[in-house]
């Protein structure tokens, strides 16, 4: 059977599955529970400048009847007294000490502050650090999170305090509210960081109540900018995950990512575009503790199934096909086939391709069931038709190159080769 | 025991009449349902609506949370939507299209969540549609029926103004009188009739009779155009020795009672026959069971393959524990003191398939007779022959026949709903109503103003302004 165990900057867990700064990580009596359904480890709530925070902190987006697809909260980083968390810290870590244990800090925009943060963290011997340059609410008004983050050379400097402090492995966590979070990790990575993380959440307003004009989540009569984070974001995480993976410089350091992770088909995705851990928050807060017996037994399993021993056997393995659009291969051409054994009649590729693709699906009328089949010299293979259709396996792709060779754009411009006359 | 009312307590008689498709009881379970629906397109679930409702977009607006634009999607196809959602037999037309019956899944539950908004638009009264001014021109319809409400209310909307001459005491037709009480109540079928005309525009004449009260030739003298939506009359006779027993009754007749007279009134026996196989032979054997009847047989001379009723109707009759005799013809009634005591039928086999491709029963020879205090007679309606023969209408049977849309011969004149077809589902004369009324529309616009006249007959009061 494959194995979970997961080496991340020489900080062992028994699987790559840890709780992200959040909200179930952030007391003594979540974290022991978390440990004890089967968390590989937990990034401790980010503990740092003293906040007060507000009510309410939440709103989500809920999609065609399910629950929050994407999570949006206004909530700053832990408001317990310091003292407190560090004395559960300690104690966490006594009661299981083969478990990860990263401490997430946001200390005021000073020297001292960060190196006595540190000290105080590293006495209750936690594992690791991960600096917080990414809430992207609240905390930015004063200076800190992702105002941080956004800015590579304060992002360099904190950092540069944090190393000139820190015993144990620093782990930096990025902000997604950047055109790119290439250069804040290549800053963070010069200044000494050995790990990333990424991404924290998105800024966001996730609606507006209809009857009220007040945005949610409401707070009084008034919201404010929060971070979004669930399902909707995992693909924007995906896409930065990678951009670390490809640039030589953060490529150096073990990622640990986040966003939206749900389930092990998720985490798996992750692995294969860099991360080396996975953080996972929202899927907990809808859920609880108890999805970690999926996540551990589904990737397990997809291992087994695909003969990989440990994690490190397809960590990264799927960063280098994500190329540029300019060497993509042109010949490469594929056409949909709807299998009429398989078609429910619901019209709902025809239309898809009528009114958004390329009029490539021919309808037959019928009482009550329509026929509908792919006219193939017209299809683009675009994928639309196979993506809405509900059946699965009932629309598929079948290869029909337009030519043997590859071809790229590049060459297809030096030779002169005809565009589309549709 | 022989026929008698009475049979049960009050609490009996409620449970059995309980609405048998109760609604979603929470918005929850109505969501739950609503984000099923795969949103079609051209969908097989309207294309099978005889109204052709826009099911997708109705159930995506249930979904989207606005109610009143799902109640009108409905109303505009369908102005009894709200009453179809209770009484059509979905299983052979949305419903039974629904493309999840493909997937080996159960479809959407079309019926319920269409009853949702258009309850919540009955009950909260939401005024959906507008009446354009009165144009001052004027039809008459007969029967206040589906067909005859329905063409009312595409008329009047677009400033007709309508009036319906209806024989009975209410309005609703079959919807009011003829279906089985756990299907739809009547206090539901007045709530409907009252929302459809609170558009205003629309007068009902009760107890009015074309060919006793009023006469074709004068209303086509005093209105625009006519609607002719009478309906269909009682059940075709069996015309077999001993029909004129007493306990021999017509279906019709026997759910109009239980719709009218309140379930302890009505007589019912306890050895029950209901001969036929159609939806009313269904309600009538259940709700003689429902009634308290120990005994219900249903009789017919085909097979299950060639019913019309559907499964699930079927289903019902035998979960109330209704006995079907397959391939039985009624041969003859007999009785004692008057009274209907036995059903002699002779056994029958299916023969080679007829004009309508089901296979012809014949008899074999064979007979069983079965032990009866009450023979309810639900082999179809019978239309109107005398009537419309009278009128001066074509027809074929007694039905009358029409052009496309409802035109008859005569000009001006036009029918549709069960006059016409001999008697289908509601949905099929709402259908009728709102085609023709398309067609008179055109017709009346074709055609000059007629000066105005008075009420036909002084003794009928003339509300229409």
């Amino acid at each position: 059977m494959a194995s979970l165990y997961t080496n991340y900057l020489g900080i062992s867990s028994p699987n790559p599955f840890w709780l992200a700064s959040a909200p179930p990580t952030d007391k003594l009596i979540n974290v022991l529970r978390a440990f004890e359904a089967g968390w590989g480890g937990v990034v401790w709530k980010t503990l740092g400048s003293q906040v007060k925070n507000v009510s309410s902190r939440y709103s989500a987006v809920d999609y065609h009847g399910s629950r929050v697809m994407g999570l949006n909260n206004i909530e700053l980083i832990s408001d317990r007294p310091l003292d407190l968390n560090l004395k559960e810290i300690k104690e966490c870590i006594r009661l299981f000490p083969d478990r990860a244990m990263i401490v997430s800090l946001m200390a005021d925009n000073d020297r001292d502050s960060w190196h006595d943060l540190i000290r105080k963290v590293e006495d209750t011997g936690a594992h690791g650090l991960e600096l917080n340059f990414g809430c992207p609410h609240g905390m930015t008004e004063r200076g800190m999170g992702a105002a941080v983050g956004q800015d590579p050379a304060i992002a360099r400097i904190v950092t540069e305090w944090v190393m000139e402090a820190a015993t144990i492995p620093v782990i930096t966590k990025l902000t997604p509210n950047v055109h790119s979070v290439v250069p804040t990790g290549r800053a963070a990575v010069e200044a000494g960081s050995q790990g990333l993380s990424l991404i924290n959440t998105i800024q966001s307003v996730t609606g507006v109540d209809l009857d009220t004009f007040i945005p949610n989540p409401n707070v009084g009569g008034k919201s404010t900018f929060g971070g979004y984070c669930g399902p909707a974001v995992k693909p924007i995480a995906l896409k930065m995950l990678t951009t670390i993976a490809q640039d030589p410089v953060t490529a150096k350091a073990p990622v640990s990512g986040i966003g939206g992770i749900t389930t092990w088909k998720d985490a798996a995705e992750f692995m294969l575009l860099g991360a080396t851990t996975v953080q996972i928050c929202t899927a907990v807060m809808k859920h609880g503790f108890r999805i970690i017996e999926g996540l551990c037994e589904g990737l397990s399993n997809w291992m087994d199934e695909k003969g990989f021993q440990q994690t490190t056997d397809f960590i990264g393995r799927s960063v280098p096909t994500l190329t540029h659009w300019e060497d993509l291969d042109l010949n490469f051409h594929i056409v949909a086939r709807i299998d009429p054994d398989k078609c429910i009649h619901c019209g709902l590729c025809y239309i898809a391709c009528e009114d958004a693709s390329h009029q490539s699906i021919s309808m037959d009328q019928g009482h009550p069931y329509n026929t509908y089949t792919i006219k193939e010299d017209e299809c683009v293979g675009c994928n639309l038709c196979k993506l809405v259709c509900p059946v699965d396996n009932c629309i598929t792709m079948v290869e029909q190159r337009k030519g043997p060779d590859y071809l790229n754009w590049k060459e297809f411009q030096q030779r002169g080769l005809p565009l589309n006359d549709h | 025991m022989a026929i008698t009312n009475h049979r049960l307590t009050s609490e009996a008689y409620e449970e059995n009449f309980r609405d048998i498709h109760p609604p979603f009881e929470t918005r929850d379970a109505v969501l739950v349902e609503a984000n099923r629906c795969l949103f079609c397109y051209d969908a097989p679930c309207t294309k099978s609506c005889p109204t052709g409702i826009d099911v997708p977009k109705f159930i995506s607006q249930i979904a989207a949370d606005d109610l009143r634009g799902s109640a009108r999607t409905i109303f505009i196809a369908n102005i009894m939507g709200g009453g179809c959602s209770r009484v059509c037999p979905v299983e052979k037309l949305c419903e039974g299209a629904c493309v999840y019956n493909l997937m080996e899944e159960t479809p959407i539950s079309i019926a319920r969540l269409q009853r949702y908004p258009t309850d919540q638009a009955i009950q909260r009264k939401w005024p959906l549609f507008t009446r354009k001014p009165s144009t001052g021109r004027r039809v008459a319809i007969i029967g206040a029926g589906p067909a005859g409400l329905s063409c009312a209310h595409v008329l009047s909307r677009e400033g007709i103004d309508v009036t319906i001459y209806e024989k009975e005491e209410k309005g609703g037709g079959l919807m009011t009188y003829g279906v089985a009480a756990y299907k739809v109540t009547p206090e539901y079928c007045a709530e409907e009739l009252h929302y459809i005309l609170s558009l205003g525009g629309i007068t009902i004449q009760y107890g009015s009779e074309l060919g006793k009260d009023l006469q074709l030739e004068q209303l086509r003298l005093q209105y625009d155009a006519v609607f002719l939506a009478f309906g269909v009359g009682l059940a075709r006779r069996l015309d077999i020795p001993g029909e004129e027993l007493e306990g021999v009754v017509d279906a019709l007749r026997f759910i109009y009672s239980i719709r009218s007279d309140g379930f302890p009134s009505v007589p019912v026996g306890d050895k029950v026959a209901v001969i036929g196989m159609g939806m009313t032979a269904i309600d009538a054997a259940t709700q003689a069971r429902r009634l308290g009847a120990g005994e219900v047989t249903l009789v017919y001379r085909r097979t299950a393959a060639e019913m019309p009723c559907t499964e699930k109707e079927l289903e019902i009759a035998r979960l109330d524990g209704c006995h079907i005799h397959w391939l039985a013809a009624p041969e003859a009634l007999t009785g004692a003191d008057g009274c209907v005591t036995q059903l002699r039928c002779q056994k029958m086999e299916l023969g080679p398939p007829d004009a309508s491709g089901r296979r012809t029963p014949q008899p074999t020879g064979e007979t069983f007779t079965l032990d009866v205090d009450m023979v309810i007679k639900a082999t179809g309606q019978m239309p109107f022959e005398e009537l419309v023969q009278q009128s001066g209408l074509r027809h074929r049977n007694g039905k009358i026949d029409i052009g496309p849309d409802g035109i008859t011969p005569l000009s001006g004149i036009f029918a549709g709903g069960d006059c016409v077809n001999g008697g289908k589902e509601v949905v099929d004369a709402v259908q009728a109503g709102k085609l023709s009324a398309a067609a008179i529309l055109e017709y009346i616009q074709s055609q000059p103003p007629r000066p105005a006249v008075g009420p036909i007959d002084p003794s009928i009061p003339d509300h229409t302004v």
